[in-house]
């Protein structure tokens, strides 16, 4: 076999060159600049506790996201995995999109909703005759619990459902007759044969949440300091180099365990037999209990899902200045002055962006990160597919971009890439590749299970009656990948377009992305510049919603990837 | 079906993209000048485009982060590098003035027009760096809310401690903000090295919220601007309410905000701009320098950046006139001593007020 | 003894089981037969408590257990495609439904391992399940099923997903161990050939309804309905219209029949002829009524051979001792009293049952 060991070393060589070049490197160089003499007077501040206390903090933090985020998310993915009620497909696509709004979008989101003017405060001040919002939301940990409940949970709906659905019900059934009650048998066997896939949601959630930055941020405050956001902090305003390398790599290991411990809890001992491939029917609930948790669930993920954005939205189209003062009032009015305030350079600034152009630029780097990450990813998941114990180890250091630093690989790209031809103000492909970086884990996560799908009877016969092995590839495995390619498609798109950390280092100014032109408009003061704002916020998310939708749209039902 | 729409979907976005970046006409090749900015920089089209014609040139401005993250972003790139990143660094402060001069990263040049800027705007002798605009970091308060409770505004620093204001101001955490790291600053200039902290712990028992940047502290904290948030208080810029009135949605008869300008409770922020060494392009670079302290350019910079002029002769625009406050006297510190003890204290100030 | 009355079950909005009643006593094992589709599974599931009737009862020893939930009715099920707990091992597979029950650990291991030894598997107690082959799969499977000692024992086309060999082997087996348990049996297949050699009693599922119950033999002798002599590959089916109580009329002519005064003329029928009992050649052409046509096939059946013989488009088949020629024109006959009228049902017509 050896002509296979070959190929399957020629499939890994495009994808590990592109992350050694573009992820190791940069972060090799780095390192080595923030640990060098030039810098060490950052070592005179050093103590033990300013690496203990982020990283408790940050571990508690997506401890408590995680489990608030199980709490909803498991009871939704069994609504979903059994259940057909109304609205059933739109919750669903709703669900995805909370996954690839930038945070600047979702943090303005929150805020006009549970702001000191947001909806929530204006209604109970409105109704109860206050003078003073009677709830204080923001600056909490409460804030950053909930936002990374709202981001996080369709992981968990998605992962667990699908598992679900491909659980095969005798199991249940046959504990059933042999003497276990429900919960029994719920313990016994289903818990188990689900815990692969309710253990890898949950360790992908843990993941996003300690590597959370913009949340924790701008929702949290500064007594709330994240591994990531200590590190912006050292990095960029304290200057102290070396502090920010050192809890850069200490973030980076809990990431590679994290990643470890999914490689390992993905591949469960017994394979993959419990997961049939035959459908289960969804029921109408008909009982009172089932209607009632069909409801409550319903509802519950409606206001989770649907409120952030629906208050985004509709603060864009209203103009809430009443006489400043009279808090308790307003007058709301129907408005698209933000909308049409875009469009116009009021300053006539050489940095204004017509929303139009900016989301063309977002719309161009979006496609050249599916065009690359799609094509690494596919390499990447035949490779692993085919590989042997040895290289699923590299499968690790695919997945590691996902906890790297935004702020770190920034400063690595600036520096590695800093000469010509590289120049990021004239290289436009950096960004790209810096999307694509972090789009990959999820297109190999999405097209590696449908390869190991395909059954290999199918490829056998192809050779049995004569087509060569690019035949083969072309005629039986294209068509069965096509719809895991363009979900990968889409994926890739969507994150390029929502990316913000590494697009506001490397970007242009005059070519910014749309997620930069907001971040723009909400640093100014002024009524006029947050309501652009959140007219630009907007139409991010109608953006973003429309590639969702696609995603929803090209689905068979059932067959849910990733 | 469906698959039709989204390849179809694709196919457009690449076309507008492709179609927009062709549709340049050709031209002589200009000359190209880098610019590192900071993200508050911003300039009028017609004024940058008057100096590239005239001095045929392109301009290409990198937004860099705020004032501490872009000079460090360009202290780590300069890295054993023979080609800068850029040509020109726009965007150096006071608070930061001697690490950008002793990383040696920039060349002397002076402009004729810097004979006309005051003295106390020139901190460095050497001229490695040349002023070009100052701010004040101001308390900024909302006017109706004051009226409607009819208290009295604070005449000093130390006013903020008593009860009556218990709770009214939010100031953003030094170590991440630019105007939180001037506020400090103003404290310890105020109070001195001995007392400040003092001041800080009263403030705190007198419930002074913290929040992380200006945003969450101007757009979620502050009652005075849209977001009509709980304090009426905020740490701001003296043409904060400048930019309150020239922005507001409906035409405002005066700005709802101001600035509090006793002594000692504006810092002043002069922000400075330096050519860097080894660029290839330095004569273009020092005719951008005479560009930046022109009158052309100087005037813009009000409504564009809601700075002040370091040319005395530059004309203020109107409604910056009528809303902004000019303090008459501002604190400061000496550079020297803020390069030293910086990193200390906020690192003191973190421990107390954050813990 | 377990009683099914009147069990009315609908499937995706449609009736499927329209009326089920039967009984099975002590001791006995009866065979539900049927196409795929027919409901077989499904009583199954209603017996066992998965699921529940649209109306109609469950009753063992006339105790009414149609809601009780199915951990409480001690009845054993096992699955077409076994689901043997992939995360277990064989042991604790067999074990499971004893620990359920609540028996002590000693108690659990002596049981496990007798049941081991008596599938002859006592050297597998530690693999995992997913390690064993389809037969081994499906020993472990009954194995499990009847560990817990259930009162009524259920297979569901428990041999459905092996080759043709081992089930052969498979099912002297099952019959001996089922016979042994003394327990009462219902074995749902679709193969008639596992039923006949199973069953005490069949129950034939059609459309809905038990059309006809009795030993193996009897149905085998007299099928109910002409779908019953279809389904069972009883032999050639004419459709035909009774002229008088002794004869009917088809397309191949008319048929004498053995005389009975309560058919109705005039009415639809199915005729069968059983190739068994046709004549070929010359005691065929000595016969009342003989049939003319062309040999069509001739297939070696080891004790004999299988003629199909053609005529005018309709294609009967008869046994034969020795073979014959194909192509040659034959003779055939089918004495009076060896042809069955059966009521017509909606089975193709004029064509064999299915072998």
């Amino acid at each position: 076999m050896k002509r296979s060991r070959s190929l399957i070393w020629l499939l890994w060589l495009p994808p590990l060159a592109f992350l050694l070049f573009f992820f190791y490197q940069p972060l090799l160089v780095i390192f080595r600049q923030v640990f060098s003499e030039r810098f060490n007077q950052g070592w005179q501040f050093f103590s033990w506790s300013q690496i203990t206390r982020p990283l408790l903090f940050t571990l508690w933090q997506a401890f408590l996201s995680t489990l608030l985020t199980l709490l909803i998310g498991l009871p939704a993915a069994y609504l979903f995995a059994r259940f057909d009620f109304p609205g059933r497909k739109g919750l669903r696509a709703l669900s995805l999109l909370p996954f690839i709004l930038p945070t600047v979008v979702v943090a303005t989101a929150f805020n006009t909703l549970i702001g000191p003017r947001g909806w929530l405060n204006l209604i109970l001040m409105h109704f109860f005759n206050l003078s003073n919002p009677p709830l204080n939301l923001l600056n909490s940990l409460a804030a950053i619990l909930l936002a990374h409940v709202f981001y996080n949970t369709s992981i968990v709906i998605r992962l667990v459902s699908n598992s679900l659905t491909r659980l095969n019900p005798h199991y249940d059934e046959a504990a059933r007759v042999l003497n276990a009650t429900p919960w029994q048998a719920f313990r016994e066997v289903s818990l188990p044969l689900l815990m692969p896939s309710i253990l890898g949601a949950s360790l992908l959630v843990f993941l996003f949440d300690f590597t959370s930055f913009g949340v924790v941020l701008m929702l949290g405050g500064p007594q709330f300091a994240t591994l990531e956001v200590e590190i912006y902090t050292q990095a960029l305003s304290r200057f102290n180099l070396p502090m920010a390398g050192l809890l850069s790599i200490v973030q980076l290991a809990f990431t590679l365990v994290i990643t470890l411990l999914q490689n390992r809890v993905n591949n469960p001992r017994y394979g993959k037999a419990a997961l049939s491939s035959e459908r289960k029917t969804l029921l109408r609930p008909v009982s009172i209990r089932r209607k009632v948790f069909v409801i409550l669930m319903s509802v519950l993920l409606v206001i989770l899902f649907v409120s952030p954005i629906v208050s985004l939205v509709s603060r864009s189209l209203v103009t809430l200045e009443a006489a400043r003062g009279e808090r308790g009032e307003f007058q709301a009015g129907f408005t698209t002055r933000y909308y049409t305030e875009l469009f116009k350079n009021r300053t006539d600034s050489i940095f204004y962006a017509n929303p139009l152009a900016a989301m063309r630029n977002s719309l161009v780097y979006s496609v050249l990160t599916m065009v690359i990450a799609t094509s690494l990813g596919l390499l990447t998941a035949y490779a692993l597919s085919k590989s042997g114990r040895l290289t699923r180890w590299l499968e690790p250091l695919v997945m590691l971009p996902l906890g790297a630093s935004a702020v770190i690989l920034g400063l690595g790209f600036l520096i590695t890439f800093n000469h010509p031809p590289w120049t990021s103000g004239s290289f436009p492909l950096l960004i790209p590749i810096a999307h694509s970086l972090i789009a990959l884990p999820f297109v190999v996560r999405t097209i590696l299970p449908a390869i190991q799908a395909i059954p290999n009877s199918l490829r056998e016969s192809a050779r049995v009656m004569g087509a060569k092995p690019w035949q083969v590839l072309l005629e039986i495995d294209l068509p069965i990948l096509l719809r895991a390619l363009i979900v990968s498609l889409a994926f890739a798109f969507t994150i390029s377009l929502g990316e913000f950390g590494a697009s506001s280092f490397l970007a242009n100014a005059q070519t910014p992305t749309l997620p930069v032109t907001i971040f723009r408009y909400i640093s100014q003061p002024g009524a006029l510049n947050y309501g652009q704002a959140l007219a630009m916020s907007t139409l991010l998310l109608l953006t973003s919603a429309s590639g969702s939708l696609l995603i929803e749209k090209i689905r068979l039902p059932g067959e849910e990837l990733f | 079906m469906h698959k039709k729409l989204i390849i179809l979907f694709f196919a457009f976005s690449l076309l507008v993209g492709a179609c927009q970046a062709t549709a340049e006409p050709p031209a002589p090749a200009p000359q190209g000048l880098t610019v590192i900015v900071h993200d508050s920089f911003s300039a009028s089209e017609g004024v940058i485009t008057a100096f590239e014609t005239a001095n045929n040139a392109k301009l290409t401005f990198i937004q860099a982060g705020d004032t501490g993250s872009a000079l460090n972003r360009l202290i780590l790139t300069s890295v054993g590098s023979q080609e800068p990143e850029a040509d020109v660094f726009y965007g150096l402060d006071n608070t930061f003035l001697s690490r950008g001069l002793e990383q040696d990263l920039f060349e002397p040049y002076q402009p004729a027009a810097l004979a006309a800027v005051p003295d106390k705007f020139k901190l460095d002798p050497t001229f490695k760096v040349i002023p070009v605009d100052y701010g004040d970091v101001c308390i900024n308060y909302d006017k109706a809310w004051f009226a409607e409770k009819q208290l009295r505004l604070p005449a000093s620093l130390q006013d903020l401690t008593k009860p009556e204001y218990q709770g009214l101001l939010v100031v953003q955490n030094p170590a991440t903000s630019s105007p939180g790291l001037s506020f400090m600053l103003a404290t310890i200039a105020e109070f001195g090295e001995n007392a400040w902290l003092e001041w800080w712990q009263a403030m705190k028992s007198n419930q002074v919220t913290i929040v992380s940047d200006w945003e969450t502290a101007y757009y979620s904290n502050f009652s005075g601007s849209s977001g009509q948030g709980p304090q009426p208080m905020v740490v701001s810029y003296a043409s904060s309410p400048a930019a309150e009135l020239i922005y507001a949605e409906t035409e405002l008869e005066e700005s709802p905000t101001a600035s509090l300008v006793a002594p000692g409770m504006c810092w002043r922020q002069v922000e400075f701009a330096g050519i860097l060494k080894n660029t290839p392009n330095r004569a273009l670079a020092k005719k951008f320098f005479d560009f930046l302290l022109s009158e052309e350019f100087q005037e813009d910079m009000p409504l564009q950046m809601f700075v002040f002029p370091v040319l005395p002769e530059a004309m203020l625009p109107e409604g910056f006139l009528r809303a902004s406050q000019i303090p008459e006297t501002v604190a400061s510190l000496d550079p020297d001593l803020i390069a030293a003890r910086r990193d200390g204290w906020v690192n003191d100030w973190t421990n107390l007020m954050l813990d | 003894m377990l009683r099914v009355e009147n069990i009315y079950k609908d499937y995706d909005g449609k009736p499927l089981l329209k009326g089920i009643s039967f009984e099975v006593r002590q001791g006995e094992l009866v065979c539900l037969l049927g196409s795929s589709g027919s409901g077989k599974s499904t009583m199954l599931r209603v017996i066992a408590g998965l699921e529940q009737p649209k109306s109609g009862q469950v009753f063992w020893n006339d105790e009414n257990f149609t809601h009780q939930p199915a951990h409480e009715r001690g009845f054993g099920l096992m699955f077409q495609d076994y689901a043997l707990f992939p995360h277990r091992s064989v042991a604790e597979n067999v074990a499971f439904g004893l620990r359920m029950a609540g028996r002590s650990k000693d108690e659990i291991e002596k049981l496990v391992r007798q049941a081991l030894t008596s599938i002859r598997m006592q050297d597998f107690a530690n693999r995992t399940v997913t390690e064993l082959s389809g037969g081994e799969q499906q020993r472990v499977a009954l194995a499990r099923a009847l560990a817990p000692e259930p009162r009524l024992l259920m297979l569901d086309e428990p041999l459905g997903a092996l080759d043709h060999n081992l089930r052969t082997d498979l099912l002297t087996d099952l019959r001996r161990r089922l016979h042994a348990s003394q327990k009462p049996v219902i074995y749902v297949t679709h193969d008639q050939e596992e039923a006949f050699a199973l069953a005490d009693r069949l129950l034939l599922l059609h459309d809905g309804h038990i059309v006809q119950q009795g030993p193996p033999e009897e149905v085998f002798r007299r099928p109910a309905t002409a779908w019953v002599a279809a389904f069972l590959g009883l032999g050639n089916l004419i459709a035909g219209t009774i002229t008088s109580p002794a004869s009917a009329q088809t397309a191949l002519g008319r048929f004498k029949l053995k005389s009975d005064p309560d058919r109705q003329v005039c009415s639809d029928c199915i005729l069968l002829l059983r190739p068994e009992d046709g004549l070929m050649g010359e005691p065929a052409a000595r016969q009342a009524q003989s049939l003319r046509g062309i040999v069509h096939d001739c297939v070696f059946q080891g004790k004999s051979f299988r003629v199909g013989v053609m005529l005018d488009q309709i294609h009967l088949q008869v046994q034969s001792p020795q073979a014959v020629a194909i192509g040659e024109s034959i003779t055939i006959a089918w004495p009076e009293n060896t042809i069955q009228c059966l009521p017509a049902s909606e089975i193709g017509l004029g064509h064999p049952g299915p072998r």
